[in-house]
């Protein structure tokens, strides 16, 4: 069998500009979006398995994460011979993560596939995680026979019916003329207006019985018609509030990521002068070098950033969302501020704050036109000096920066562990975190100069992301150094694709940030339940079980244990310079450190804990 | 809360009013009352829902009905211009002594008899559902033995129609 290496894999990663292309001339033309197609094959009878791969072939995809099983066994036959790569993976979950890495890494649509039953349970919670993220996916399962569906025939599950609220959309295939057009549809939606997680459910009848394919089929979408160029009138409003602002704030979502418009954004900021937040799915649409940056708003945000929006005259949202971690307790959010609220998605527009001006469209068409209005404004002589703006917000970065204790116990202090990682590796790698502190740190104390270079599971908060979703990201991006930076927690729960990688030769390094315990929620059981530690020592620490070390060596890794301070730089060092397998790092961490600055669960953004028992002070007279 | 009353034309296709309907209850909404049924396109069904909301969350609701891929269009009909109305079916205890006086509300509220027994009337009544309350009203007193309603079904008045779209209909 021959099967391409990850060297012939090896491309320029096209970014989601390329991904949201097709997507401009399926709005001019909404009866015939155009298919997007990249190779044009010629009609051949073929199974429907057959058919199915031949679709994923015509579409471009070049891997798919995914494990064989009874259901969808048809389709492992001819991808045996296809161009496409198959990554065989240890469990459906790391194949949905892998996917979902991927499509983050490059901006094109991430591939998994399971058979059915618990092979497509397995995948719901990477499909909810890529929902939450509006993660181009699309997901193929396989589907018992049609004649056994609705039987509760062995392994089957209803997975079209589990995943309705959690996919943009879903197919249950009934026939396999159906397949090659389903797919361009399949891939159509998952990657076009705001892209999501679609799945395609397939009956092992479908998959068996034979067919003609044929390429390209008609999309037929009649009720799908993303708007993506804004309405010029909205723009001018924006842009005559925004020349008019006193304290005004962009407050840049992962949207930003996804439509490719960082360069603008860039010029944007830069022409009007006006402070950035990135929020944690928008790390690296803005450099966080940047002058202009506040940093990161939210939960475990900057106090500069937090204020900024708080006490913003107008916030110019461009592809936010107004997410709860963001927002805090949303009656006191940002009381004094007029609101634009730019986004692809109408549905978020006023969901959870009024929009004073909405505006519905891809952002990179948005700020495209917001740079053209605001520039007229300027001309016409409308714009106010942000200096006393800019006064307060320098002070407050200047005195509250991202900072960190050193453990008073002398054990080895997380955040710099994960500052020099950042430091040591520099802004063209990709990082990829799991969900709890090491997260927030690793959110907060590298420097994301670099769109997609920040990859992590934002909304779902899914514990285990890390491991397949870097796995992921670089098969995508073979050529670029990948961290996973990970809890003891989220790295038992997924890194069985450890053994995916070292077979698959995904040369992947894991840091480990091992304090023993479930660290975020052990916080808040320090901070609001009394120090009650009830089921919060996982025993990594006290038992060293697992040995990390071991297990790395056993999954065919190369694990490397640091303990303290001084061996930091030289262990990231050693891993950096292994490059035929993946490396596991376990730094043990003291237990105790925590996340700050914190807004607590519940509460206004004014009560936001620059550290434990500390409350900025605001100069009320300034605001 | 105001009662709000949705046409949905929708694709004409399996699944899509448990998509609908799912995302009702998802996102805490209760439906007072739904129909479903083709369209003048056998391609397009049209879903007819009755919901019990305030006017913000309805508009939250009805932008995520319209992300459904299978949803064609969403109009909210104003009750001032449309015609709505609901289909009823009930069984009234009707003997010797009270048939006269069941024929008579019958006949008042321009009602039909559609099945007869000896101690029962089956009574087929269309209206809004104001006069299908008042009808039960009146039944009531009788015995109600059995009865069955329709979701609402409405349509707005004057000559301008609600169509699924010139996609559609090129197709």
């Amino acid at each position: 069998m021959t099967r391409p290496t990850p060297e012939t894999l090896a491309h320029t990663a096209r970014r989601a500009r390329a991904a949201t292309e097709p997507a401009a001339d399926a709005a001019r033309t909404p009866a015939t979006p155009a298919v997007p197609a990249v190779r044009t094959p010629a009609p051949a009878q073929v199974s429907g398995a057959g058919s199915l791969v031949r679709s994923l072939e015509a579409l471009g995809v070049d891997v798919v994460f995914g494990i064989p099983g009874g259901a969808i066994l048809p389709a492992y036959d001819p991808l045996y011979d296809s161009s496409v790569r198959h990554i065989l993976v240890r469990h459906e979950q790391g194949a949905g993560h892998a996917a979902t890495g991927y499509a983050q890494a490059t901006g094109k649509v991430g591939v998994c596939m399971a058979t059915s039953g618990p092979g497509a349970t397995n995948l719901v919670t990477p499909i909810a995680d890529a929902y939450m993220d509006s993660v181009a996916m699309v997901a193929i399962t396989g589907q018992v026979a049609r004649p056994s569906i609705g039987t509760d025939a062995f392994q089957e599950a209803d997975i079209q019916g589990i995943t309705l609220p959690i996919t943009k959309h879903n197919f249950l295939v009934q026939s396999p003329e159906e397949i090659p057009q389903v797919l361009a549809e399949a891939f159509h939606l998952a990657s076009s207006g705001r892209p999501g997680p679609v799945l395609v459910d397939i009956p092992k009848d479908v998959l068996q019985a034979s067919t003609t394919f044929t390429w390209p089929p008609t999309l037929d979408l009649p009720g799908y018609r993303p708007t993506l160029h804004p309405h010029g009138k909205q723009i001018r409003e924006a842009a005559r509030l925004m020349a008019a602002a006193r304290r005004p704030v962009l407050y840049v979502g992962g949207g930003v990521l996804k439509a490719g418009a960082t360069d603008g954004l860039r010029r944007l900021a830069e022409e009007t002068g006006i402070p950035v937040v990135t929020t944690l799915m928008a790390l690296g649409a803005f450099p966080d070098s940047h002058p202009q940056h506040l940093g990161m708003p939210g939960m475990h945000g900057t106090v500069a950033a937090v204020y900024g929006l708080q006490k913003a005259d107008l916030i110019v949202a461009l592809g936010a969302r107004f997410d709860d971690r963001v927002t805090g307790k949303l009656d006191s959010f940002a009381p004094d501020a007029t609101v634009v609220h730019a986004d692809i998605d109408p549905a978020e527009i006023g969901k959870n704050r009024h929009a004073d001006v909405p505006i519905v469209g891809d952002a990179r068409h948005v700020i495209d036109e917001l740079i053209a209005a605001v520039t007229a404004e300027r001309s016409a002589g409308h714009s106010t000096d942000l200096g006393d703006w800019w006064t307060q917000l320098d002070d407050l970065r200047n005195r509250y920066p991202l900072g960190y204790d050193e453990p008073a116990d002398g054990t080895l202090s997380p955040q710099y562990v994960i500052k020099r990682l950042g430091e040591i590796v520099g802004p063209d790698g990709i990082f990829v975190a799991g969900v709890g502190q090491h997260q927030m740190w690793a959110s907060q104390f590298i420097s994301y100069e670099k769109p997609h270079t920040w990859l992590n599971s934002g909304g779902l908060g899914t514990m285990g992301y890390a491991v397949p979703a870097a796995m992921g990201a670089k098969v995508g991006r073979p050529d670029t150094v990948v961290w996973a930076v990970d809890g003891d927690g989220c790295f038992q729960m997924t890194n069985q694709e450890l053994a995916t990688c070292a077979l698959e030769g995904i040369p992947v390094k894991i840091a480990v940030i091992n304090n023993g315990n479930l660290g975020m929620v052990r916080q808040w059981q320090t901070l609001f339940y009394n120090e009650r530690y009830s089921n919060t020592d996982l025993g990594t620490h006290k038992h060293r079980i697992p040995d990390f070390v071991k297990l790395a060596e056993a999954l065919g890794c190369v694990g490397l244990r640091c303990e303290n301070a001084d061996d930091v730089d030289k262990t990231i060092a050693a891993a950096m310079e292994i490059n035929d397998a993946p490396v596991v790092i376990d730094f043990v961490v003291g237990k105790d450190a925590m996340v700050w600055p914190m807004v607590a669960a519940g509460t206004s953004n004014d009560e936001i804990m620059f550290a434990r028992g500390v409350r900025p002070a605001f100069d009320e007279d300034d605001i | 809360m105001t009662m709000h009353t949705l046409s949905v034309l929708v694709e004409n296709k399996p699944g899509v009013l448990a998509r609908v309907s799912g995302l009702f209850s998802r996102r805490g909404f209760n439906i007072d009352s739904l129909a479903v049924g083709e369209t003048e396109n056998p391609d397009v069904s049209r879903i007819t829902i009755v919901v019990n909301a305030e006017s913000s969350p309805l508009e939250q609701v009805t932008k995520q009905l319209n992300k459904l891929v299978n949803v064609l269009k969403i109009v909210e009909l104003d009750p001032q211009v449309s015609v709505a109305r609901e289909l009823l079916l009930v069984k009234v205890r009707a003997d010797r002594s009270a048939r006269t006086q069941v024929l008579e509300t019958v006949n008042l509220f321009r009602a039909r008899v559609v099945d007869v027994a000896p101690d029962t009337l089956t009574i087929e009544a269309t209206g809004t559902p104001d006069k299908l309350d008042a009808l039960l009203r009146d039944l009531e007193p009788f015995g109600i033995k059995e009865m069955v309603q329709s979701g609402l079904v409405a349509i707005g008045r004057g000559s301008r129609s609600i169509t699924a779209g010139p996609s559609l209909r090129a197709a």
